[in-house]
């Protein structure tokens, strides 16, 4: 009889290579994602040492945060160049990259390309019970469909291409438990910013987090894949979502995935992943559903969620100074006052995409409050941005587009775009940004940017008042 | 990847909680093919105010930074590690930090020490005017006024450190193991091979 043990003890112990006597372990990497921004740095020390890519097949490469979101071919079908010279520099350096080390690749006007996160998935390459790496801290996101996903540093990405390994220290376990229906309005991503809100920006430090309870089973893929993505924010490195029917049905026929025979043998061993019964976490936090309202946030980490209904507090209000003094930062950063309603603060960008929120449900929840409106006058700029070519091939098959470009929000090409300030996407300094997107941090969305996390229904229901709005009032 | 067993030096007394890594190094500056010259860009946001810390003179060159809760938060970027570097940073003395972050500190050569809050405020207080003194080898940090304070850190993390070491000439010492792990893997799970 051997010890019961959650879902994370049994990936582990799936790729322990060689167990070192003080508790490291070298894990094998079952795949490994690569992107332009994290990986120059590591190519160029492979080259500098000799050394190749041990598994070109468990690879992938696909450029994301640096291409611009404006069309990519001219209308002769002509690619455009990219303007900025640094971006470009970059983009060309994974283009030559990825076939000199014989790494797979979608290029920025494949249909397949998209964000790192959103294509892994859609294309059946990160799977249930995998250890997935990326030199992108979001590759929590992976964690969704049930696999032990994380994100690592440059010279962490150079010794997985060497050798397919990382040496790595176990996590603690933590339970984060979602009992009950959700209600009208409140979507996946007010879930994971409520628990952000409440167990903190490092409530998660040192562990792995599992997303449990009624409230998550219930989630689609897409959903839960939103959930996991924001593990990073509250200090986990991986999110885990135990693999279930509604993982098998979005997985299955999916390009890279298992098919066949051993498709039946992958859902067995996956289906056999699951928490045992008995098995205990270091740490678990209970939430009730009930508690959730469509969130937002005030300040500039994403602990910083109130419900929209809620004001923006007082720094005073919070029992430890380092976090007063925090608190008084951020809002000085953001302008707002203590006691100021949410839904009084206006704002006058909107965008809706990220590798949070920018799957085909997302696409669909920002169309259905959008439907048969118009942005208020005071939003200035407002873009949609579909996290793949393939979201944004289904999107417009429904007519979606449609929708957005006759509210008055630009329907884009897929990428990070304005989640990080990296590609011409930016939101103004002194400005707000009602944003889909993971981080609010100083700068996160361009210098002097201001941004309130939200889910695209909300941040939808925003474009059309011109302010953080309750979706509720927008709804049936 | 320099070794590194003791540093003394002015600290630089940061002390903010949730100090992100687009704070240590912002975005913008990420759009480089090489490890060269972050220190230019760290902490930019700080440092547009006139009286920022790390730009006054006392601290100038200052190869110890002190800071609060959560240090490196955010993205993986290990840009945040050689901005560091690069402004001659060797050690962060703070109460928690980032998974990700302290991984990438140590195999840049920067040392994260965790220390509880009441020893981060006693060196926050030093650190205004006296230098710091931090030994790896026997992980204490102590100060001109008798302070001593002891820090854990894991020994293979040590080991790293004091001796400089490239952990990927350390796996390849492995290979056989990976080896025998694919063989094995390819005989339990063969569909873990992507289909195409």
């Amino acid at each position: 009889m051997t010890r019961p043990r959650t879902l994370y003890e049994k990936i582990w112990d799936a790729h322990v290579v060689e167990r070192r006597p003080d508790g490291t372990c070298l894990i094998f990497i079952d795949r490994h994602l690569v992107h332009e921004v994290t990986s120059p740095q590591a190519f160029a020390g492979l080259r500098a040492t000799g050394r190749t890519v041990r598994r070109p097949d468990l690879t992938l490469a696909v450029p994301d945060h640096n291409v611009p979101t404006t069309p990519r071919r001219d209308a002769a079908g002509n690619r455009l160049p990219v303007a900025d010279p640094d971006s470009a520099a970059q983009l060309a350096a994974l283009e030559k990259n990825a076939p000199d080390f014989g790494i797979r690749y979608i290029d920025a006007v494949a249909p397949e390309q998209g964000i790192v996160h959103v294509v892994g998935p859609e294309q059946g390459f990160s799977l249930p019970g995998a250890t997935i790496v990326c030199g992108d801290s979001h590759t929590a996101c992976h964690g969704g469909i049930g696999a032990l996903a994380f994100g690592i540093g440059t010279s962490e990405v150079e010794h997985v291409l060497a050798t397919q390994t990382l040496l790595l220290q176990p996590a603690r376990t933590m339970e984060v438990r979602v009992e009950g229906a959700i209600g009208v309005g409140v979507t996946a991503k007010d879930i994971i910013l409520h628990i952000t809100g409440v167990i903190g920006a490092a409530g998660g430090t040192g562990h792995v987090v599992e997303y449990t309870g009624s409230a998550i089973r219930a989630l689609s893929v897409e959903g839960r894949l939103t959930v996991s993505n924001m593990a990073i924010e509250g200090g986990a490195r991986a999110g885990l979502i135990a693999p279930d029917e509604v993982t098998f049905a979005y997985l299955k026929g999916r390009p890279y995935a298992p098919k066949g025979a051993d498709w039946d043998a992958a859902v067995a061993y996956w289906t056999s992943l699951a928490t045992d019964p008995g098995a205990t976490y270091d740490k678990t936090v209970v939430i009730d559903a009930a508690d959730i309202a469509p969130s937002v946030t005030w300040g500039t980490s994403p602990e910083d969620v109130v419900p929209i209904t809620g004001t923006v507090p007082d720094p005073a209000s919070f029992a430890d100074p380092s976090k007063q003094a925090a608190a008084a930062k951020s809002l000085a950063y953001m302008g707002l006052e203590p006691g100021t309603r949410m839904q009084d603060v206006a704002v006058e960008n909107i965008f809706i995409g990220s590798c949070t929120n920018s799957r085909i449900e997302d696409m669909r929840a920002a169309a259905a409050v959008l439907k048969g409106r118009k942005k208020a006058p005071g939003v200035k700029w407002a873009i949609v941005v579909p996290g793949s070519g393939l979201v944004k091939a289904q999107a417009e098959a429904e007519g979606l587009d449609r929708i957005f470009i006759d509210a008055g929000l630009e329907w884009r090409e897929p990428g990070c775009s304005a989640c990080l300030a990296m590609n011409p996407d930016k939101v103004p300094a002194g400005e707000r940004c009602a944003s889909t997107s993971n981080r609010n941090f100083v700068g996160r969305q361009g210098p002097g940017s201001r941004t309130h996390l939200l889910s695209p229904a909300m941040a939808a229901a925003a474009a059309v008042t011109g302010r953080l709005t309750d979706v509720r009032e927008l709804i049936d | 990847m320099a070794p590194i067993d003791k540093v003394e030096g002015r600290a630089i007394p940061l002390g903010l909680k949730n100090v992100d890594t687009d704070v240590i190094i912002p975005a913008h500056w990420l759009k480089t093919t090489s490890r060269e010259g972050m220190g230019r860009g760290a902490f930019e946001s700080l440092r547009a105010d006139t009286d920022n810390l790390f730009d006054r003179p006392e601290y100038s060159g200052a190869p110890i930074l002190i800071a609060g809760d959560n240090f490196g938060c955010g993205s993986s970027r290990e840009h945040a590690a050689w901005a560091l570097g690069d402004l001659g940073i060797r050690v962060v003395i703070a109460p928690s930090y980032s998974d990700i972050f302290s991984g990438n500190a140590v195999k840049n050569g920067i040392l994260p020490v965790v220390l509880p809050q009441s020893a981060i405020d006693r060196l926050l207080e030093v650190a205004a005017t006296e230098p710091i003194h931090v030994d790896l080898d026997t992980q204490t940090v102590t100060t001109p006024f008798q302070d001593r304070f002891t820090f854990e850190i894991d020994p293979f993390r040590k080991m790293c450190l004091l001796e400089g070491l490239d952990e990927i000439s350390l796996t390849e010492k492995s290979g056989a193991a990976i080896t025998a792990y694919e063989q094995q893997l390819d005989a339990a799970r063969p569909w873990m091979r992507p289909a195409v």
